[in-house]
């Protein structure tokens, strides 16, 4: 089993909220997806159980999004791998707020 | 010496706004979660430090924020909101079935005893409760799951639980107010649920005598004469004698009668307050003036209040929960405006003046009497 520091950007709203200061850095157990990234921010954060997944269904909230490496990856399986790049901590996982409302 | 501690939720954030008994310097604490929609802040009468905020977002969904210091510091609440059984379906604008689905609370109702103790109306309309302090939310789900609940449908702001009055005198009496469903009112701790709007004429409903698509916007109840009930409804401010078996219209000399806040004097249960706007076309305050109008004959009869109010070029409207009177001897009054502004009278509304005018659009208004 391995452990990689993995970045997360999160989105203003939620900075305020967790009373995070730029970047959030986890540790990962395991291979590096949607699911595991988040499970571990919640641990990490648990304010933000809820917040970026339902808290009954995990679902991905309707208005959040999820960004890395120049990719919208708010629509892949969260089981799937992330880019490598993610996994080795080189690039951000962003967590948006999706523009609605102008 | 006896102060006073007003509760502000807005489009942005909360602020706190604290003075003495005289009422005429304030100092303003806030933003509180900036950028955040406050739908509701609310104090416990059992302990003025223990204070709830409706945080919510969305994207980010509901958080309850807790505070034991008066609003100092906050904690959020692991608490969720979820839908007891089978969640069956509400009418939605159109008329088609939708299922319940939870958007945000409205209003926290803070019981007299505990302050860990606490009422939520939420949207899509439902009663919750704590008995934590926000640790968990347990539905009492007779009042959704009431036989009318599928012809329930939402009012403009959607189908809010906007209003829960816990009657001062029968323990198990409780009103809850749903817009757009009307009035209901339980006898039973909430155990069932009657709806209690006849009298009710609503432009809109082909049956006159429907028993649920009202429209109402605000309740509100004095304590020391809990069975008398004044209702700003859509269109027409409403009074009921008999706990909301009946309702008569009391609109008198309004120059209209559409508004969204009504509250009762601290001391005078037959002195009401609305705030009335043009219509429901125009969510503003009539002709640019900005006019609280009181009846201190419990309806009928109005006068408007405007010194210290802008009397020209004001376009601004007071949503429904952004009204609130205090308890010290000269009832002191106070309410919010979607302009940003927050307006108080020391002396039962005769006069009033700015706390403060620019804060974000203003969504709710409370405020506490301090020991």
């Amino acid at each position: 089993m391995t452990t990689t520091a993995i970045r997360v950007i999160l989105p203003a709203h939620l900075r305020e909220l967790a009373h995070v200061h730029g970047e959030v850095e986890l540790d990962v157990d395991g291979p590096v997806t949607q699911r595991s990234v988040l499970d571990a921010l919640e641990a990490q954060l648990p304010v933000l159980v809820g917040r970026v997944r339902d808290h009954q269904t995990q679902q991905r909230r309707g208005f959040v999004r999820f960004y890395a490496c120049q990719e919208d990856l708010s629509h892949e399986p969260p089981d799937d791998p992330l880019p490598a790049a993610v996994a080795q901590g080189q690039e951000p996982f962003m967590i948006v707020g999706a523009m609605a409302g102008g | 010496m006896t102060g006073v501690r007003v509760l502000v939720g807005t489009r942005k954030g909360a602020f706190v706004l604290t003075a003495d008994g005289s009422r005429r310097d304030w100092q303003v604490s806030g933003p509180h979660f900036a950028g955040w929609e406050i739908y509701h802040v609310a104090g416990s009468p059992a302990d003025p430090n223990r204070l709830y905020a409706s945080q919510s977002s969305g994207w980010f969904g509901q958080v309850v924020q807790r505070s034991d210091d008066g609003g100092r510091t906050w904690a959020p609440q692991p608490g969720t909101f979820s839908y007891e059984g089978e969640v069956g379906p509400h009418q939605y604008y159109d008329g088609t079935p939708r299922p319940w689905s939870f958007t945000r609370v409205w209003h926290f109702e803070p019981t007299r005893e505990d302050p860990d103790t606490v009422y939520a109306g939420v949207e899509d309309a439902a009663l919750f409760r704590t008995t934590d302090g926000g640790a968990s939310w347990q539905e009492l789900p007779a009042l959704r799951q009431h036989r009318t609940g599928p012809d329930w449908a939402p009012g403009a702001g959607g189908m809010c639980l906007h209003t829960i009055i816990l009657d001062p005198k029968k323990a198990d009496r409780i009103y809850a107010a749903i817009s757009a469903a009307g009035v209901f009112r339980s006898d039973d701790a909430g155990a069932s649920w009657r709806p209690i709007n006849q009298g009710l004429h609503s432009e809109g409903i082909p049956d006159q005598q429907a028993e649920v698509g009202h429209c109402v916007h605000h309740v509100a109840q004095h304590p020391d004469r809990p069975d008398v009930l004044y209702m700003q409804k859509h269109w027409d401010v409403m009074r009921s004698n008999d706990s909301g078996e009946s309702w008569t219209e009391i609109s008198g000399n309004l120059p209209t009668d559409f508004g969204f806040p009504i509250a009762v004097h601290a001391h005078e249960p037959d002195t009401v307050y609305v705030l009335p706007i043009t219509s429901d076309a125009n969510h503003v305050v009539m002709d640019g003036k900005l006019r609280v109008y009181r009846s201190r004959t419990g309806g009928h009869e109005w006068e408007p209040l405007t010194a210290g109010l802008p009397q020209q070029n004001c376009y601004v409207n007071v949503l429904r929960d952004a009204m609130a009177v205090d308890t010290l001897d000269e009832c002191g009054l106070y309410f919010g405006t979607t302009g940003g502004q927050v307006y108080a009278s020391a002396d039962s509304g005769d006069s009033w003046a700015p706390i403060v005018r620019d804060l974000p659009a203003v969504l709710s208004v409370e405020v506490q009497t301090l020991p």
